[in-house]
């Protein structure tokens, strides 16, 4: 389906619909909701769930969510949670291992439906990049795949952005081209709440004949495309994405680097946050008998010290190796690997860390000062 | 080691409230399997029945803040093939060495009717200081589990599987929303060693540092964070002054922002 017929228009009131029709298809329904301050990703089960009315302000470190008066759906941009949560979790067990040699494969149910609710353009190409990492490479991963297999993606275009996004830079947002089964552009007008709709697959098509609809009208169609405009044009942050791997090749002995280092904590919040960080650490566990043993696999984080240890000791470590080593790979030796660059501009790492640091101004300050080069004191 | 080939443990106390002996014992689950693990050879809060030494493991609950103790610690070292401190007490000096900062005989003569009878050292420290140490295990209490873990590995003669990243990874994995960026409280989550499993801030509350300074910790950024947050010095500085204040990154922090 190319997305090129003619966009569909429901009303508000029956996005409920789609959800009970998502449910009848044997989909569990995953969607934005309100938690201790914050819009975070979990089950839903009806639209009251949603975080209706409400709105979110963002800053580097900082943020807080606000009452909007129109009652938008999803008038909030991303929070805490990414999508990566529900296909590559946090913590598995991978086997169990008991001492007559017989291992156990902790098979992930690969009957799982899972649908996304509410997914921003640029987390439909956070998915797009964890499937190219964890699928689609020689060695696919059996606990993503099995996640991965039948997921319904509801996509929603992001008519506001939020202070920290820069998708426009990246190429990945406001308005989400490809890789969803629906896509919903909300309007809210004096004449009504209403969501025009995109259909992107089969899949979708049947979902959305589910519930009352129609075809959208001229205005409503340039409306949408007019308050995407809008919000691409509202986009404060910016990266200069052009010539930018050479630009970091050019600067790893780059005085910047040790001055990110005196902020950065090395908490590891930005890549627990950053919907394609998917690094991993595996550990094993025995019983006091050794009769019994499990292989968990959790997030890691390239900030950690211990992450980088090999034999003879830590390959990274100072913070200024450990946050150049990730900038680098979000923004550079990505695309040398995966085709495309590792981040899609979606701000979360600038919101979640504790000290604001700020991946688009850090990497303005290396392109001001290309070519300087760390002065060696020993 | 036993006659049985069981290996003999012991658990002591120095300075100490007791809590993660507690959490020995609160393996509920699991202390029967321990216990045929290995003998329980010396442990006085669960039994007065003792196996004189050498013991093969010896866990170190406390503080050495006596000159009694600092006597009993190397005899202990000597009697134990391997020995492990637990908790913020053993491993940083605990709160009690809260008094590290001040004058010490001040405090007895305010506190104790005949302070002639109290004897005391001027800091309480960690036994690190007094003896080799084969592994710390940190925390206030400790992690009933981290616990499990460390005597599973210590027994099996691998590495145990004791993370020195920051609390803040755990926290994320929670899925819990930062208290920092949500809503403007002072966190001690970016510095501290995993291994609670973020309890705190699951209840909207900062991190205490209750397991100490993780692997690389940048007090000095987090503390300017604080101040920036509205925190004054002075609590910022109590903030890093805490459970395990007395370990060495959250002392200097507590005395620079101190003044
Ligand atoms: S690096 Fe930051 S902005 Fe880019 S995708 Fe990750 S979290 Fe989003
Ligand atoms: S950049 Fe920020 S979130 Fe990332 S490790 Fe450093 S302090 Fe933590
Ligand atoms: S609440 Fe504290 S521990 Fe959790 S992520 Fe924030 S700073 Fe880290």
């Amino acid at each position: 389906m190319s997305g090129k017929e003619r966009p569909l228009l429901i009303n508000a009131q029956d996005f409920d619909g789609l959800l009970s029709s998502l449910k009848k298809l044997g989909y569990t329904t995953y969607g934005p909701t309100v938690r201790d301050g914050a819009v975070i990703y979990d089950v839903v089960d009806s639209a009251n769930d949603l975080p209706i009315g409400i709105g979110d302000v963002q800053g580097p470190g900082s943020y807080r969510l606000r009452r909007r008066e129109d009652g938008a759906l999803f008038g909030y941009v991303v929070g805490p949670h990414s999508w990566k949560r529900f296909l590559h979790p946090p913590t598995v067990k991978l086997y169990t291992i008991s001492s007559n040699g017989k291992i156990l494969a902790s098979v992930e149910n690969a009957n799982q439906k899972m649908a996304f609710l509410g997914v921003r353009p640029c987390e439909l190409q956070a998915i797009r990049i964890l499937d190219k990492v964890l699928l689609e490479g020689e060695y696919p991963d059996p606990v993503y795949a099995a996640r991965r297999k039948d997921v319904f993606l509801l996509a929603v275009n992001c008519v506001e952005p939020g202070e920290n996004c820069f998708c426009a830079s990246m190429g990945t947002g406001p308005e989400a081209k490809e890789g969803f089964d629906l896509c919903l552009t909300e309007l809210l007008r004096p004449e009504g709440h209403s969501f025009l709709v995109k259909v992107g697959t089969e899949k979708g098509k049947e979902l959305i004949s589910s519930v009352p609809h129609r075809q959208a009208n001229d205005d409503e169609i340039e409306l949408a495309s007019k308050l995407l405009a809008l919000s691409r044009e509202r986009m404060k942050k910016k990266i200069e994405i052009n010539g930018l791997k050479d630009l970091l090749y050019r600067n790893l002995e780059h005085p910047h680097w040790d001055e990110v280092a005196k902020r950065c904590l090395a908490c590891g919040n930005c890549t627990m946050v950053c919907p394609t960080c998917f690094c991993t650490t595996v550990s094993e566990a025995t019983d006091l008998f050794l009769k019994h043993a499990e292989r968990w696999r959790r997030w890691d984080t390239c900030f950690s010290r211990e992450f980088s240890y090999i034999h003879g000791g830590p390959i990274r470590y100072s913070i200024s190796a450990r946050y150049r080593h990730w900038l680098m790979h979000k923004m550079a030796t990505w695309v040398d690997q995966f085709g495309t660059p590792g981040c899609v501009g979606c701000g979360r790492c600038i919101t979640w860390c504790p000290v604001g640091i700020d991946i688009t101004e850090e990497v303005k300050q290396i392109g001001k000062r290309d070519g300087e080069v760390k002065v060696k004191v020993e | 080691m036993m006659k049985d080939g069981r290996p003999k443990l012991a658990v002591f106390k120095f300075s100490s409230c007791d809590g993660c002996q507690l959490s020995i014992l609160n393996l509920e689950d699991e202390l029967l399997e321990i216990g045929q693990r290995v003998t329980i050879a010396y442990f006085l809060e669960a039994s007065r029945a003792t196996v004189d030494g050498p013991y093969d493991v010896g866990l170190v609950e406390g503080s050495i803040s006596t000159p009694h103790e600092k006597e009993l610690i190397k005899d202990i070292r000597r009697r134990c093939r391997t020995l492990i401190a637990i908790g913020a007490c053993a491993t940083a000096g605990g709160i009690q060495a809260l008094r590290n900062w001040k004058d010490v005989k001040e405090f007895i003569g305010v506190v104790y009717a005949k302070p002639e009878y109290i004897e005391t050292l001027e800091k309480a420290t960690p036994v690190s200081e007094h003896v080799k140490v084969d592994f710390e295990l940190r925390g206030c209490p400790v992690n009933k589990y981290q616990i499990l873990e460390v005597l599973t590995a210590f027994l099996a003669g691998r590495k145990p599987d004791i993370p020195s990243y920051s609390v803040c990874v755990e926290c994320k994995r929670k899925g819990t929303v930062c208290v920092v960026v949500s809503r403007g409280m002072a966190c001690l989550g970016p510095v501290t060693q995993a291994g609670c499993g973020a309890i705190c801030p699951s209840y909207g509350r900062g991190c205490y540092g209750c397991f100490g300074p993780m692997e690389s910790p940048n007090v000095e950024s987090l503390a300017e964070r604080f101040l920036q947050l509205g925190v004054s010095r002075r609590d910022a500085a109590l903030m890093f002054k805490g459970f395990t204040g007395w370990a060495e990154p959250f002392r200097k922090a507590g005395e620079v922002l101190e003044g």
